[in-house]
């Protein structure tokens, strides 16, 4: 078919996490505009399999957006170039013909990398248990409509509950920072009566947890609002640093 | 001769008491034994992370194991719909026995009333715990939930997430067991899969897994089994499911001893972005609540070459509204999908590959303008349109059938307790609520009713009454499993054949989405029967892993997967050859009404099919649970 790419792949190769890594080149052909992102990177696996060759390690699973799976640095930029898009729901129709494509790993301290475009994000699993949840028991839940939410804040709540946890905003971060994350969830929690209880504990601890583990500070770059898939606001952001600052004030009376 | 025995174990008396009266007599554990008691939880979606969290908060000792490197990322989360409760909220008369009674109908009466009455009666106090988690269910101006109503239901009972209520209660769910590692109750184990089941005496009492990472074989025992594992559909190759997502764990179960039941019920949703090529990785769905809004249609022409928004609307096929007109578009998923078959078989179809129907929200955005339309589907959208490069606004999307769900799974009885006892299989990767077919937003409430509501209390049964050694990880039993399961493993790496995994899983999916697939027939299926072992016999010969077995090797992983895959599809074919019927997910081209509708044997099939695994070339046993419908007389489905 005519409108079939051949595009020039620079793709991280990295055994494990102790080996060193290096870029290698790939090229690959037939490439449609049709195709997904991470279906031209199968194409590409196919075939070194078939040669025997130890394919591409990437992670992906629902390939849809919303697992949060995915993570490549394409050209530079986390997810590639598409405006709110994860790298399994970016388009090859989005490349021409002869194009070269430098796919990367995360890069952050707190993000290692395992093999190949593969990292280890654990690291925001541990910030949620430090206090990304109601602490609420099995059982003893109220009835659900006793409970009023006005639809606005109900909206916000789920604007920032949307982050899908792919950790592009740290790698997209020069500081490697975690801020956006951490904040959606504090966002999401502490707009609910609900989560509001906890609010104060949980912020705390939080941040305490997200630098313990090597992410960096905000110093407002607002490169992890631009890479994020799901357009979370800076603003949570904002809200989450006065919410901190308010405990620190109170923490004394 | 099998000794295995079907015992559904439903309590005797009225349906509308029996859980309560259950959760009364049940064994309890003491709260300071429970700490001595380990529960193994296989799986982090819905089902696995629900059942995590409360056993642990409950006090037992949970080890979770879930394929992705973070348990928030299990396949639940692509939900898009909701999830039912029976509320009433709206005061559209809605109930427990509608919801009871609209889930045997949904099923084709081909599921146990007695789990399913439960699954409508914990329904509400899913909502309840979810919301108290901070789940962000829509809201309306008044501060009060809005809910939607979805395919096959005639009341609004479904909340939702905007288009993302999977996530939400995943995220809910996941959140709770995170804050339960923290404390300690709960071990998580990411990037491990279990690749086999170890029995003692009789007992569910551990699971192998394979570490994905470092590739190494890890044991691992306890007091009880639980796997959330999740479905099947991706032995078609192409589904909506995640890549990950597999059957072996259940297949494994199966192979130790458990009964499999129904595996025939595959449910193919209506609404996904149809298939552009070869190349094609996965199927991406739709929402069906854009049914609720969107008109479905196809060119009254099979000669059409117009583009969709020239064709004048007496030259277009509403074809759902004109045959159903009491639910219209809203009609269950199968007859959905049938019917989208139906026209694309007579030459209909849609866009390049003519695989496809129209979905148009022309209409909906006329009487309720834009930004309602946006709002209510603003996402979807826009998903599609990355997808296809298309703009819904403006021209109608395109959809076609696509595998989604299996009904069909472990057997088990009203304690979701498999026939090896000390496994319980949760969610999906049971078999038990949804009979032939699924209802729209009832997958999300199956899963969190297991794990919140009933698995506790269950399982509590269970360890209270029985009688447990301690067994470790030094026993026998695991010795002998660890060395199959290295044996497999080698067997793949010394293959060293000339094609791909994907080559056979690809040849695979065609042979069951021709003869396994939408329309059934005894002829197809019996062929399917000669060539899915003909295919299995050249990937056992042929197959192709590059590197090395202790080590990250994808390749080796998903071998591992397609190996089974191979022989679920058979069995599949075997079950759907049985059911010389149609019901629900399974229609039997011989077995229709006149007008084309599924048509029941209840006479003959008005049971369950479990079968039960004799070793390796021999025919499996079926064994039957007859199902009765005392509550729910047995009607022949109509959605006219
Ligand atoms: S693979 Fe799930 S978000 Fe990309």
């Amino acid at each position: 078919m005519s409108d079939e790419m051949t595009l020039y792949l620079q793709v991280w190769r990295q055994k494990d996490s102790k080996s060193k890594g290096g870029f290698q080149n790939y090229k690959v052909e037939n490439v449609s505009g049709d195709m997904s992102f991470l279906e031209m990177l199968d194409m590409l696996n196919e075939n070194l399999a078939r040669e025997g060759k130890d394919p591409i390690q990437y992670d992906h699973d629902c390939r849809e957006g919303i697992c949060g799976a995915c993570s490549c640095m394409i050209n530079g930029e986390a997810h590639g170039p598409g405006k709110k898009t994860t790298t399994c729901e970016m388009h090859m129709r989005h490349f021409n013909d002869g194009d070269a494509i430098i796919i990367e790993p995360w890069r952050a301290k707190a993000f290692p990398v395992l093999k190949d475009l593969a990292v280890d994000r654990s690291a925001y699993d541990k910030i949620i248990m430090a206090g990304g949840f109601i602490e609420v028991k099995y059982g003893n839940a109220p009835e659900a409509n006793s409970m009023m939410v006005g639809k606005e804040v109900a909206d916000f709540a789920m604007d920032n509950a949307a982050c899908i946890g792919c950790g592009a905003c740290a790698a997209a971060c020069p500081n490697a920072s975690a801020m956006l994350f951490t904040a959606a969830k504090t966002t999401q929690l502490s707009l609910l009566p609900q989560g509001k209880v906890e609010s104060k504990k949980r912020v705390q601890s939080m941040i305490k947890k997200m630098d313990e583990l090597g992410f960096g500070n905000c110093t407002n770059e607002r490169l992890c609002e631009a890479a994020c898939p799901k357009g979370i606001s800076i603003i949570s952001i904002a809200r989450m640093n006065r919410e901190y600052m308010g405990t620190l004030l109170k923490s004394d009376y | 001769m099998s000794s295995l025995k079907l015992d559904s174990k439903v309590p005797q008396g009225d349906i509308k008491t029996l859980w309560e009266d259950y959760k009364f007599n049940a064994k309890l554990v003491n709260p300071s034994n429970k700490r001595k008691f380990t529960v193994i939880v296989v799986g982090s979606g819905l089902a696995g992370a629900s059942s995590a969290a409360t056993l642990s908060e409950l006090g037992y000792n949970v080890l979770n194991f879930c394929i992705q490197d973070s348990p928030r990322r299990a396949h639940s989360i692509a939900a898009q719909g909701g999830i039912n409760a029976a509320t009433n909220y709206q005061g559209d008369g809605d109930s427990v026995w509608r919801l009871f009674y609209d889930t045997v109908k949904g099923g084709d009466y081909r599921a146990r009333e007695a789990n399913v009455y439960r699954l409508a009666e914990v329904s509400n106090n899913i909502i309840d715990q979810c919301v108290a988690q901070g789940v962000p269910f829509a809201r309306d101006y008044g501060g009060l939930y809005s809910m939607r109503s979805f395919g096959g239901a005639q009341v609004s009972r479904t909340f939702y997430a905007r288009g993302q209520t999977g996530q939400q209660l995943l995220l809910g769910a996941y959140s709770a067991m995170e804050k339960e590692v923290a404390k300690g109750g709960v071990k998580q184990f990411t990037r491990r899969e279990m690749v086999d089941l170890v029995v003692v005496d009789g007992k569910a009492r551990g699971i192998i897994v394979r570490n994905i990472i470092t590739g190494e074989i890890e044991r691992y025992a306890a007091d009880a089994v639980l796997l959330g594992t999740g479905g099947y559909g991706n032995v078609f190759f192409l589904s909506t499911n995640a890549m990950t997502s597999n059957g072996s764990a259940a297949w494994k179960a199966y192979k130790r001893g458990a009964a499999f039941a129904n595996p025939c019920y595959v449910q193919i949703h209506p609404t996904c972005i149809p298939v552009h090529g070869e190349l094609q990785s996965k199927l991406t769905l739709m929402s069906e609540s854009l049914r609720n809004d969107g008109r479905i249609w196809v060119p009254k022409s099979a000669t059409e070459t117009r583009k969709a928004t020239d064709i004048p609307e007496e030259e277009r096929d509403y074809y759902l509204e004109r045959k159903y007109p009491a639910f219209g578009n809203l009609v269950p998923r199968d007859v959905a999908s049938r019917n989208a078959k139906n026209m694309t078989d007579e030459d209909k179809g849609v866009g390049e590959t003519k695989l496809a129907v129209y979905l148009d929200f022309k209409d909906a955005i006329e009487r309720l303008g834009r930004d309602v339309i946006e709002a209510r589907y603003g996402n979807l959208f826009e998903m599609y349109e990355s997808i296809t490069d298309e703009n819904p606004y403006e021209t109608p999307m395109r959809i076609y059938p696509a595998i989604h769900y299996t009904m069909g799974g472990v057997w088990v009885d009203y304690n979701l307790q498999s026939t090896i006892p000390g496994l319980f299989v949760l969610g999906e990767a049971n078999f038990s609520d949804h009979g032939a077919n699924r209802l729209g937003a009832s997958a999300l409430m199956q899963g969190v009713a297991d794990g919140y509501f009933v698995i506790p209390y269950t399982l509590g049964n269970y360890l209270g009454s029985e009688k447990l050694d301690k067994v470790s990880i030094d026993h026998e039993a695991f010795n002998t499993v660890e060395k199959e399961v290295q044996a497999r493993f080698d067997k793949f790496m010394n293959i060293k054949g000339t094609k791909t995994v994907d080559h056979f899983h690809k040849q695979l999916g065609k042979l069951m989405w021709e003869y396994v697939g939408m329309a059934r027939t005894e002829e197809g299926l019996k062929k399917a029967l000669v060539e899915i072992p003909k295919v299995r016999e050249q990937f056992w010969k042929d197959l192709k892993i590059p590197g090395d077995s202790k080590d990250l090797n994808i390749e080796l992983e998903k071998a591992n997967r397609v190996a089974d895959f191979f022989e679920i599809g058979e069995l599949m074919a075997r079950d759907a050859l049985n059911r010389a019927e149609s019901a629900g997910g399974h229609f039997r081209l011989e077995s229709q009404t006149e007008e084309g509708e599924a048509k029941r044997n209840d006479e003959q099939y008005c049971n369950v099919s479990a079968w039960e695994y004799t070793g390796d070339n021999q025919e499996p046993v079926l064994h039957v649970e007859e199902l009765t419908f005392p509550n729910v007389p047995l009607t022949q489905r109509s959605y006219k």
